[in-house]
């Protein structure tokens, strides 16, 4: 009994799956040197610029598509991919007015009004908000406001006209280039992202944030994203992402770097919500984003947060290089797959630095036929003495067609060095589910109320407008998957 | 207030209620009382709308509606409370998240509105107040690291937040110490009412002692085969199943 309920699937409609009609400057498909300058050029952009393109391309030409995470699907045609896609007319936008009213209705429906935003500009919690559709930022808000504190929120074309001096100095530092297959392509063929610098002994006094979305057909979406926070300085940072349903597989290849200096902290949070695909697993964003922290200088923290409900395939592992000496690395991860989608995630806390700690907390939900796994790497380098690491990998099941893999890896070289590991499995239960009935509380909401519960530790870390956002998606990915 | 005609459950094959008539009135206790196995949970889950068991035969009626063919969230919603014989526990769900979710569920369902969260917190200090919850116990989650005696108390405070009009109490006593038992029934003889009824499951008199039932019903092989005034409880402590057994042995 409790078995056919589990396997009753009902659809969850993907809310954001609209496409936008905006007519747009795209590249032709294909890679190649010729479209990577096509890229530099439209984009104007320094020769050194160019340069970093080509060699990370010439060395990606070198490279193979990464076989080891525990996922299978039809490799992307490379060569079918459209690079660059900007919405028309591409030119300076100096307000809101100027912005296509398509596609502020597409922000409407996805929740995020910049209208709203502006006027809540007097408002203590506002965000500031930098918006990329297909591959250009669009929009960035609150720049002034910003600026006043000498900090620098823009789209990463603009600070490679204005701040050529800094990106020269940090893209790259903590994912190189070549650092892997789509990391290369990234750094190749990456046509826009956010850029952020907080100034020493500032704290910023809203959230930064960025919402991502893939809108045209047969384009691939590569934005870099490089946070940088000096001394004393501290930020939060939010992602979001959505895409429109579509029957192909569309490419999502981010790298995110996060560089901080002496005592500085970055929160960074991501809400991943892209199109994952329908029932029978038609469609859906390949997501294969390299993100990564580098803890440069003593006493800095480095915390990734992410609620991953969305893409076909997922493969990202938001990690933290731990160079300076007492520096912190956390990673607070909900994963939550159904019907068909795979994901593949997990994180890595490289110690370098003496008394280093990381803690790491996933938490895999899997519903349906999809497969969820943790894969993370804990590596204590010699001379990382007294580091500390504390891991938590909880999975929890829903059905029995769904699988969940924990993959650990411990590499100790410092003696000194303490890891800590916990793992547990377990099962939605009916038991559960029917006390909460007892108490008056319908399915939806028992799932809602026990799923949020399993996944407190993580949600709690996550800034207020957001947890109450994610809570909402959560829900709304595992509708239908029990009863 | 329920009404139990000749009632039939199984699970996969085998029957376990087989045949169970109950009337109980506004303002009345009923105690039942059998023997291990016997069915007294199963007709608790049943009554509650556990979909594991199969209804093959007979009816329920609830306050004039047809108990059987409402879900288990509207049985609880039209004022139908199980205490749990072994209640179970949400980790990362707060009891008063919990409990505010079920309260606000039972309003919307009555067309209320939401309570405040004001009058909400109001509401539990006063109810936690009448079964001596522990404060700490209301905030953490529910019933997870819970001593067996205070799941068991914290079943009865969650009956006095949603203010059920039938209780059915599975062995709420035990695993409760001698004061913890005294606490919860005078905790349950005070909700009492003449618009309310409760259904006590137990193995002991001495619970019967506290909250003195109207009826005793003694289930057996899923049955009720014997049912009499509060002395049939002292007689079954005194002589216990035996008699019962050799009377009403059925052949399977
Ligand atoms: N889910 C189930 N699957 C198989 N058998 C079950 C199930 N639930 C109950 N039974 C059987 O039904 C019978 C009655 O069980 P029930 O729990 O109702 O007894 P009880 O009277 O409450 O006993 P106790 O006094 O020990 O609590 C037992 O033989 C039990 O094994
Ligand atoms: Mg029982």
């Amino acid at each position: 009994m409790a078995n056919e309920i589990l396997e009753e699937h009902i659809q969850n409609e993907y809310k954001w799956g609209f496409t936008t009609d905006i007519a747009a400057d795209e590249a032709p498909r294909g890679l190649n040197e010729e479209i990577i300058k096509f890229i530099s050029a439209k984009k104007n952009e320094p020769e050194w610029m160019l340069e970093f393109r080509l060699k990370a391309f010439r060395n990606w030409q070198n490279m193979v598509e990464p076989e080891w995470a525990h996922v299978s699907y039809t490799k992307p045609n490379f060569q079918d991919i459209i690079y660059y896609s900007a919405p028309k007319p591409k030119k300076e936008l100096a307000s809101l007015d100027e912005v296509d009213p398509e596609l502020l209705k597409t922000f409407e429906k996805l929740g995020i009004s910049l209208e709203e935003q502006k006027r809540l500009s007097g408002v203590q919690s506002n965000i500031a908000v930098d918006v990329v559709f297909d591959s250009v930022s669009v929009k960035t808000t609150f720049k002034e406001t910003l600026a006043e504190k000498g900090i620098i929120f823009c789209s990463f074309s603009e600070a490679v006209q204005d701040h050529p001096e800094l990106v020269k100095k940090y893209m790259g530092m903590a994912v190189p280039a070549t650092d892997n297959f789509y990391a290369a392509l990234n750094s190749a063929v990456f046509t826009d992202g956010s850029f952020c610098y907080i100034p020493k002994g500032v704290r910023s006094p809203m959230e930064l944030s960025t919402y991502f979305r893939i809108n045209a057909s047969g384009t691939g979406q590569f934005e870099r994203t490089l946070i940088i926070a000096d001394e004393d300085s501290y930020v939060s940072y939010l992602e979001g992402c959505t895409a429109p349903q579509r029957d192909e597989n569309q490419l999502h290849a981010a790298v995110v770097e996060i560089i901080t200096h002496k005592n500085a902290e970055v929160k960074y949070s991501t809400v991943q919500n892209w199109y994952p695909g329908d029932k029978e697993g038609k469609g859906g964003i390949f997501n294969f984003v390299t993100k990564r922290g580098l803890c440069l200088e003593d006493n800095s923290k480095i915390s990734w947060t992410q609620v991953e409900t969305g893409s076909a395939v997922t493969w990202k592992y938001p990690s933290v290089i731990l160079k300076g000496n007492n520096s912190v690395g956390e990673f607070y991860s909900v994963a939550v797959t159904n019907n068909y989608q795979q994901a593949d995630t997990g994180t890595k806390m490289i110690h370098i630095g003496k008394n280093t700690r990381s803690t790491i907390i996933s938490k895999g939900i899997s519903a349906g036929f999809s497969n969820n796994s943790y894969r993370g790497l804990v590596q204590i380098k010699k001379g990382a003495s007294n580091a500390r690491n504390f891991s938590q990998c909880d999975s929890l099941l829903m059905g029995d067609k769904c699988g969940a893999h924990t993959f650990p890896y411990i590499e100790i070289k410092d003696k000194s060095g303490v890891v800590e590991h916990e793992a547990t499995t377990s099962k939605i239960g009916e038991d559960q589910l029917f006390y909460c009935k007892q108490r008056g509380i319908d399915n939806e909401k028992a799932i809602g109320l026990i799923v949020n519960g399993y996944c407190k530790e993580v949600l709690n870390k996550l800034p207020m407008e957001f947890a109450v956002e994610a809570q909402k998606l959560l829900a709304i990915s595992l509708e239908g998957s029990v009863g | 207030m329920i009404s139990i005609k000749n009632l039939h459950a199984s699970i996969g094959d085998k029957e376990i209620l087989r045949g169970i008539n109950l009337e109980v009135k506004a303002g009345e206790v009923h105690a039942i009382m059998g023997p291990n196995g016997s069915g007294k949970s199963t007709l608790s889950s049943v009554l509650a709308g556990r979909e594991d068991y199969e209804v093959t035969e007979g009816e329920v009626t609830f306050n004039g509606k047809n108990l059987l063919e409402l879900p288990a969230e509207d049985r609880a919603r039209e004022g139908l409370f199980l205490a749990f014989q072994y209640p179970v526990e949400i980790p990362g769900v707060s009891n008063i998240n919990f409990l505010r979710t079920a309260l606000n569920e039972i309003r919307a369902y009555h067309g209320q509105e939401e309570m405040t969260a004001k009058d909400f917190l109001a509401l539990v200090k006063d109810k936690s107040k009448l079964v001596e919850l522990d404060s700490k116990l209301a905030s953490r989650s529910v019933n997870e690291g819970f001593s067996g005696g205070e799941k068991k108390r914290n079943e009865i405070f969650q009956m006095a937040m949603l203010n059920p009009k039938l209780a059915i109490l599975d062995e709420t006593d035990s695993g409760l110490d001698i004061d913890a038992l005294r606490i919860v029934a005078t905790g349950v003889n005070k909700l009492k009412s003449k618009d309310n009824a409760t259904i006590v499951i137990t193995h002991y008199q001495r619970l019967l002692d506290y909250i003195v039932p109207d009826f005793v019903h003694i289930l057996y092989k899923g049955r009720i085969v014997k049912s009499g005034g509060k002395e049939l409880a002292l007689e079954l402590e005194a002589k216990g199943y035996d008699e019962i057994k050799k009377e009403f042995e059925i052949a399977d």
